[in-house]
């Protein structure tokens, strides 16, 4: 038997992607298997650990849990569309740099769109929602301390006018490029240059 | 003049691609319909016999390429998995096939493998196999285990793998003579690494060079690569084992091969199409090693100022169905056990017993976590019986400072002597005690009291043997352009190598920090490398880069100082130029770039460019000479390898003040002070990282984490949502952290590990303060907040009924 898919219009980070896919196929799967933007990471396909957010009309989505063909008209958000136009690091993504908010980098995409969305709902948080605005993701290897402080150093960083990327509204694509086709450098520390 | 980076807190190189998404995992690694995807059928049941296996319907389901069972499975590949470190204590080691043959021994044990054209479809196929199993009897738990009557392995009488007894002095005629003695009996249980990112595996054939190339999320990509060879009947230099990104690994990746690192590459070749394994999270639940479990036995012997004269631990050891890992585990445990201790004699024996559950091999600590355990509840216990404090019971058995080299007599996982190199025990207690206030806890008890709330603080001392050999190489490159990149066989899961590294790289050779790119794990960079483990990766790659880049060092100051006709002791590097000391900054033929002087280390017959240009035969060398000197070769490189004598000791000491709740005993923590020694310190923001995720591990294994196994076998919390990770609301607000530092003398940069520290004193310094809180003795970890409502309850029974006896 023929398994039936259909076609959906994916539009991620500013880019529509037509694909045509199973109805079972996950969101994750398809961001990232047909689409190439494995930014997005899977690390339980149940719905606990968060590393797969991504925003889908700026709310944060466990990508895990939803088809992709239900994401037709929405406008989705991934890691990978946190970038400024510039190429520069978002407010998130800075402040988890300089607060070495991240070891393995695995879950890592999940927190900094769960973050961006919640620095938009409350720019300013106390150290209490700080905490709070990340207690939904998990993280195995920094204890969470520095991912706390990164939150706060995010809203410090978003506050004094460092590039903002609101995501519901998206930075323009780069004439239609994928990030996964952008990404020739980088790699010879991961053991794949040469 | 360039900056020293030893020691500074320098911002991480690979966190670029990370924030950007644009690491590269296994699972990024090949995507496209071109590639092939495998699901694995695994064993529902603990202990069976395999009478029949049906693929008949599998092939008929569309897309899918190709199944395999045992029965397919040839030559080597048809011979159990490898037992990776021998032991002759390990009488009866045995080690499972890569698909079950004919028995299965846990649930989630292998049993066939289906490759399709993605994962769905070949979830759909592994559905169809029909298996008929014959059950047998399954043996779960320690006791069930110690009782033996059942067996997991017919062949393995008393359900005993090894038993290994080590003796310094009489610890039992010493306990007999002491003026007190005391026994405990303790209880861990399991729990498991739980990377973010579980196992995965993509191999691909290539016809044209006749070499396999495989990409593995793994500790050690040499180990698989020769795993590979052998199992496959290829030569090794057919096959190339690469290590990309790996979303964290906490010792679960160091074991290997996992079947799927086998059964890959046999579909690649076979099919001649590139093929993927991802792991789910509820495969690394019931089929990827777990650790911790061990019930002991302790007798101890001590002086009125608690002073240890004998000390006589007995374990049993869970190492679940199969043991591919040796003895490593519970080696650690009877040698680390001792922590800071002199403990004047010891006798410590060891039962490694099989169980029908999940194989036990290293999680970070690996065993280390068990023995601290162990050994801080006997000095709680001696304190509590003499009504002494418990810092000043632990102070009266310190190894002190001016004692080191301290050899205890013992041998330890490397086979080495367990000799300590150096260390200050006494400077870290009084760093903890003033970190965490316990000379002034006392009083914030008794306020604390006043509010009707109830506290407890406990404290916590460990030796940790780091960086293991034998040994670890590095290959430093200065390249035409001034870069230098820098290759090291073992592997990265989250440890910032490509950080600390450069930092060691350009402090060695005068570089720019940003011109230095360090590869780790690709077997075509350096195919000699053990891997990382047993917190060895910065000592041992460290170590090997440091003088790897100092050959380089030398190679350059030789070839700069002829060119520049000076004596090479009047050179300094900075900035990545070579220049005449105390030359004036402009001056003409005073200085040469490390760019040139790799123009000029080879000789060229072909200029390709106005740089190369400078090398040809016609402007350099002496015509009286061979281009290349008898002792010389050409390029810019240094390779070298580090091996040390023996295991470097790192060291350190925790303290916690929880409160418990006195309704519904739940237990907050609300300081929690960490003093830390692994002498020098390359980057101290990487090694406070490594601190913190240590100890939220260690709070997920004291107080949340525990694999919930039935009667029959079945983990029955096989999931993030039922497997209790602590989320940030589960860890300390805050961690103290204070550092000693005491070189080592057996590395030329004095380090000493870091990576497993902060989860090693947990079990024990969660159940000191529990214990300091409530007063009833703590002897099993983790404890919930329903075990410990429970264990209020059934003390409170015993207290009510002997106060009824003692009642006229």
């Amino acid at each position: 038997m023929t398994e039936e898919r259909h076609d959906v219009v994916l539009t991620v980070n500013g880019t529509a992607h037509p694909v045509r896919v199973p109805g079972r196929r996950l969101l994750s799967d398809a961001l990232r298997h047909d689409l190439g933007l494995t930014g997005t990471h899977v690390g339980c396909e149940h719905g606990v650990c968060g590393a797969c957010t991504v925003l889908v009309d700026g709310r944060p989505v466990r990508s895990c849990l939803m088809f992709a063909v239900s994401a037709q008209d929405s406008e989705i958000t991934t890691v990978e569309g946190l970038t400024g136009s510039d190429g520069s690091l978002g407010p998130v993504q800075q402040a988890f740099l300089e607060c070495h908010g991240l070891q393995c980098g695995f879950c890592t995409p999940g927190f900094l769109t769960t973050i961006t969305a919640g620095l938009r709902d409350n720019p300013s948080p106390t150290h209490e929602e700080a905490r709070d605005m990340v207690a939904g993701n998990l993280c195995r290897c920094t204890g969470y301390q520095n991912i706390v402080k990164a939150v706060e150093r995010a809203a410090e960083l978003a506050r004094d006018g460092a590039p903002r990327v609101h995501p519901a509204d998206p930075p323009e694509p780069e004439s239609g490029q994928l990030a996964y086709e952008e990404r020739d450098d980088d790699n010879a520390s991961t053991g794949l240059g040469g | 003049m360039t900056t020293k980076l030893m020691g500074q807190a320098v911002q991480r190189v690979e966190d670029q691609r990370f924030l950007r998404g644009q690491g590269r995992y296994v699972d990024d690694v090949a995507l496209g319909t071109a590639t092939l995807h495998a699901a694995v059928l695994r064993s529902p049941h603990a202990h069976a016999r395999i009478v029949d296996i049906d693929v008949s319907e599998v092939l008929d389901v569309e897309g899918v390429h190709a199944v395999w069972t045992y029965d397919d499975l040839e030559g080597p590949m048809a011979e159990p998995l490898p037992l990776l470190i021998p032991h002759p204590a390990l009488t009866h080691g045995r080690t499972q096939y890569a698909l079950a043959n004919g028995e299965v021994n846990y649930v989630g044990e292998a049993v066939a493998f289906v490759v399709a054209d993605d994962r769905y479809v070949a979830e759909d196929a592994v559905d169809r196999i029909r298996v008929d199993y014959e059950l047998l009897p399954p043996v779960v738990g320690i006791p069930a285990a110690r009782a033996a009557e059942r067996l997991v392995h017919d062949d393995v009488p008393g359900n005993v793998g090894a038993r290994l007894e080590q003796n310094v002095g009489d610890a039992r005629a010493a306990i007999a003579a002491a003026p007190h003695r005391l026994a405990l009996d303790l209880t861990v249980e399991r729990s498991a690494c739980q990377p973010m990112e579980g196992r995965g595996t993509v191999a691909r054939w290539d016809p044209d060079l006749n070499r396999l190339q495989a990409w593995t999320s793994t500790q050690t990509s040499t180990g698989v690569r020769a795993a590979i060879a052998v199992k496959l009947g290829l030569d090794l230099g057919q096959v190339d084992v690469i290590t990309p990104d790996v979303g964290g690994g906490f010792g679960v990746k160091i074991n290997h091969p996992w079947p799927e690192e086998l059964l890959v590459p046999l579909a690649a070749k076979t099919l001649g199409r590139t093929v993927k394994f991802t792991e789910d999270r509820r495969e690394h639940f019931i089929s990827t090693a777990h650790e911790r479990g061990q019930e002991q036995h302790i007798e101890v012997g001590f002086d009125d100022d608690g002073r240890l004269l004998g000390l006589d631990v007995e374990f049993w050891h869970d190492h679940g169905a199969y043991t591919p890992y040796g003895l490593i585990v519970p080696i650690i445990t009877s040698t680390q056990l001792l922590g800071p201790y002199k403990p004047r004699s010891y006798r410590v024996v060891f039962e490694s017993l099989y169980t029908n559950t999940v194989m036990v091999t290293p999680y970070r600590g690996a065993g280390r976590p068990q023995g601290c355990y162990a050994m801080e509840r006997t000095m709680d216990a001696i304190a509590s019986y003499l009504g002494k404090d418990r810092a000043e019971v632990r102070a009266a058995n310190f190894i002190q400072p001016d004692e080191f080299p301290y050899d205890h007599g013992l041998v330890f996982q490397d086979g080495r002597e367990l000799e300590y190199d150096s260390g200050d025990y006494p400077a870290s207690l009084e760093k903890l005690k003033t970190l965490v206030g316990w000379d002034e806890f006392p009083q914030f008890r008794a306020e604390m009291a006043a509010q009707g709330r109830r506290v407890g603080i406990g404290l916590a001392c460990y030796v940790e043997g780091t960086g293991v050999g034998p040994y670890e190489g590095a290959h430093v490159h200065i390249e035409t352009s001034g870069k230098v990149k820098v290759a090291t066989g073992l592997t990265t899961q989250g440890q910032g190598h490509a950080t600390v590294f450069a930092q060691l790289v350009a402090d060695e050779l005068g570089v720019r920090f940003e011109d230095v790119e360090v590869v780790t794990g690709d077997t075509r960079r350096m195919p000699y490398a053990v891997g990382t483990f047993a917190s060895r990766a910065a000592v041992m790659s460290g170590s090997a880069i440091h003088l790897a880049a100092k050959r380089a060092k030398e190679k350059v100051l030789k070839i700069a100082a002829d060119a520049l006709e000076v004596d090479e002791k009047d050179l300094q590097i900075a900035d990545g130029v070579v220049s005449v000391k105390g030359a004036p900054p402009d001056s003409v033929g005073a200085s040469i770039d490390l760019g040139t002087v790799s123009v000029l280390s080879n000789p060229l017959r072909y200029a390709f460019d106005e740089a190369s240009k400078a090398a040809t035969q016609f402007q350099v060398g002496d015509p009286g000479k061979p281009p290349v000197a008898e002792d010389d070769e050409p390029g810019l490189e240094g390779r070298d390898f580090y091996s040390p004598e023996r295991a470097t000791f790192a060291s350190g000491m925790h303290a916690v003040i929880v409160e418990t709740d006195p309704e519904t005993a739940e237990i907050s923590i609300l300081k929690y002070a960490v003093v830390h020694d692994c002498g020098n310190l390359i980057n101290p923001m990487i090694v406070e990282g490594q601190i913190h995720g240590g100890v939220a591990q260690g709070v997920g294994g004291a107080l949340y984490e525990r694999m919930a196994y039935d009667e029959s076998g079945q983990l029955l919390n096989a999931s993030f949502m039922d497997f209790l990770m602590p989320y940030v609301t589960e860890v300390p607000d805050g961690i103290d952290i204070d550092h000693v530092e005491t070189p080592s003398p057996l590395n030329p940069l004095g380090i000493k590990g870091a990576g497993e520290a902060g989860v090693i004193p947990s079990a024990a310094v969660f159940a000191a303060a529990i214990e300091d809180a409530e007063g009833i003795p703590i002897t099993a970890m983790p404890i919930s907040p329903s075990d410990l409502f429970a264990l209020r309850r059934s003390v409170g029974q015993a207290r009510d009924q002997s106060d009824a006896k003692e009642r006229p």
